[in-house]
């Protein structure tokens, strides 16, 4: 060992030349992603189509200012026009108006009830993860239970059994927001919890977890500071399908007249106004489908691509 | 800084008693099997300034002695049977972790053997020294932050003023060791532990590792637990050696008695085994081995554990446990030769 120790001076020198020249900008793990998500083109070109559609469902109103429920028999069930961009349906009522309308329905409930599942999934997964032994075992039965619940009948329950009390506190529209976000939320934070347990339950065992631990890290200060972080890459993943999986939730549920009020124009809703007209004005039911198709679609992607970049085993 | 300085000098002043001292301590740990006795009445102190080694193979409860002093054993399985563990005649068993948390970095420090996964990948190094100067001296993140380019630059980082914002996955291993470091000594500790701090590292950086441990050693007058397996770091870098085998101490001396005189047979082979490249050379020798495995700690047999594998094992070893008797000045040792 003796000998060794002039000669590992020497072999210090290089490694300190080599890190002197470095580039000027740290590499931190938010812009490593980035550069990893930048090589998934079809995550790129979904996260612009999604800004797109944000951007239209936010602003549309204003650039397309047609009243959603301006009744207008003369013009009823026409194909796409000038007037009419996407057509009208059987009261002759604007689709691109109540589709832009429906837009901000449907993506603010599918990113509200992501944000649902994954606080409760984070909040079940992190306390399971951590309290091992009954607490994890209950914690995790009762994931169990939910995932084996029939979802739709018990959608359908609940919807049902609540939606006057809800109104009664939060209106109308308000009341059935509320109602379907906690609802499809409630019930799609099951695989979270699964996942952050899973991540905490490997994490916590890290010697890096271990170390701020030996450092004098409170309990939760090692739960926040070190172990949540590290554990988000997966969750951020999951969410962005549980956005899609809730736009199609809330779409079946105004399909089904369960949803928002049946004068409100969410894209399900209108798809479901549509079926009893798709051989004569197969265009209602086409927009308001491509609409849901083509968020759902954007998003999966842009979980992918967010996969790929937040995984740093991936060599990309 | 200023602080410590004056507080190691306060130190020199009183050295009545060690400033830790583990008296027969048991940790053992219940699993399906039965109860695992890995630290089964280990006695040992460590004086203020001085480097302790620890040695003994895998297995033999070195590891989970340093935990038990830091109170990092999960409990359950883990649980503290027997002894006390007294630090400057304090007795840490019956703290509270939010007590041991104050006692932590602060007092004690631990580094690990695996430097590539003991940093968190998620915040530049800088935070995390950052992090522990915060919680411990109450500063704001700046000054952390001006503190923590400043440990840097004492383990011998270049740019410390550039590399505090770089991420752990820019350090090389011997690198991040070094931050582990900082970090440890972030709050100018009384103690270091270090858990094979070097074992994961190649032979060139181990070198400058254990000199800088020395020079951190000098310049914050601390004292150093060294946890390790190779007898040739404990040569260097320690002024008493305690051998453990099988959760047992079987050995302790000052590092010059050890070297020159071994006295309990297990001490003796791990001597012997460590690799000469002079001698082997010379009379195509084989690099000596002790035969067999460390015997499990479940229900361990009374008697000497290390009987079965021990060359001069005779009736009496079996029967029951030698006590650890003095040979020399500070040497004891745990056998009936």
């Amino acid at each position: 060992m003796a000998g060794s120790t002039p000669a590992s001076l020497s072999a210090d020198a290089p490694r300190v030349g080599a890190a002197a020249p470095r580039k000027s900008r740290p590499v931190t793990p938010a812009r490593e992603a980035w550069r990893r998500f930048r090589r998934h083109r079809l995550a790129v070109a979904s996260g612009i189509v999604l800004i797109v559609m944000f951007a239209a469902v936010a602003l549309g109103p204003i650039i397309w200012p047609v009243p959603i429920n301006d009744i207008d028999f003369a013009a009823k069930l026409q194909g796409p026009s000038w007037a009419h961009p996407l057509g009208t349906d059987d009261l002759g009522q604007d689709l691109l108006a109540r589709l832009l309308y429906g837009g901000r329905i449907s993506l603010a409930v599918g990113l509200a009830a992501m944000v649902v599942a994954v606080v409760v999934g984070i909040l079940v997964g992190a306390l399971a993860g951590m309290s091992s032994g009954r607490v994890d075992a209950v914690l995790m039965w009762l994931t169990d239970l939910f995932l084996s619940l029939p979802q739709l009948p018990l959608l359908l329950l609940v919807i049902y059994l609540f939606r006057d009390t809800m109104k009664g506190i939060f209106g109308v529209e308000g009341g059935a927001f509320v109602l379907i976000v906690v609802v499809i939320g409630g019930l799609r934070w099951m695989p979270v919890a699964r996942l952050v347990r899973a991540q905490f339950l490997s994490l916590r065992e890290k010697e890096f977890v271990e170390a701020a631990r030996a450092l004098g890290a409170s309990k939760t200060r090692q739960v926040v500071q070190h172990i949540l972080p590290n554990a988000l890459g997966p969750v951020i993943v999951a969410g962005t399908i549980d956005v899609a999986a809730a736009i199609i939730a809330e779409s079946t549920l105004s399909f089904l007249g369960l949803g928002f009020p049946s004068d409100v124009p969410t894209w399900g809703s209108v798809l479901r106004d549509a079926k009893d007209y798709l051989d004569i004005a197969p265009h209602w039911a086409l927009f308001p489908g491509a609409a849901i198709f083509l968020a759902v679609l954007a998003i999966n992607f842009i979980g992918d691509g967010l996969r790929d970049a937040l995984d740093p085993r991936r060599v990309l | 800084m200023r602080s410590t300085r004056a507080e190691s000098s306060d130190a020199s002043v009183c050295v009545a008693e060690p400033l830790l001292d583990i008296r027969g301590l048991k940790t053992w740990f219940k699993t399906d099997d039965g109860m695992v006795r890995a630290v089964d009445g280990v006695d040992l102190h460590i004086d203020r300034g001085e480097t302790l080694g620890v040695v003994g193979e895998s297995g033999c409860g070195k590891t989970v002695t340093a935990r038990s002093v830091l109170k990092l054993i999960d409990m359950p399985p883990g649980r503290f049977e027997d002894g006390e563990i007294l630090w400057q005649g304090r007795n840490l068993i019956p703290l509270e972790q939010a007590e041991m948390n104050k006692i932590r970095a602060r007092e004690i420090a631990i580094i690990f053997q695996e430097p590539m996964t003991s940093l968190n990948p998620v915040y530049t190094v800088g935070d995390q020294i950052a992090e522990v100067i915060e919680l411990h001296q109450k500063l704001s993140r700046k000054q952390a932050l001006v503190g923590a380019a400043e440990m840097l630059r004492l383990v011998n980082i270049p740019h410390p003023q550039r590399r505090v914002h770089d991420y752990p996955h820019q350090f090389s291993g011997g690198m991040r060791q070094r931050v582990m470091i900082a970090m440890a000594l972030s709050c100018q500790p009384k103690l270091l532990i270090a858990d094979e701090p070097t074992t994961a590292l190649d032979v060139t950086i181990q070198a400058q590792i254990l000199e800088l441990m020395q020079e951190m050693k000098d310049k914050f007058g601390m004292a150093i637990m060294l946890i390790t397996h190779a007898m040739g770091v404990v040569a260097e870098t320690c002024q008493r050696v305690t051998v453990m085998y099988a959760g047992k101490v079987v050995e302790e001396a000052p590092v010059e008695a050890l070297f020159g005189n071994p006295r309990h047979p297990y001490t003796q082979g791990l001597i012997r085994s460590i690799p000469r490249v002079d001698r082997a050379a010379e009379k195509k020798q084989r690099l000596e081995a002790i035969a067999g495995t460390v015997p499990s700690l479940l229900d361990p047999p009374p008697g000497c554990r290390f009987a079965s594998r021990c060359k001069h094992a005779m009736e009496v070893c079996t029967r029951a446990m030698p006590p650890l008797k003095e040979v020399g000045p500070g040497h004891f040792v745990r056998c009936v030769l």
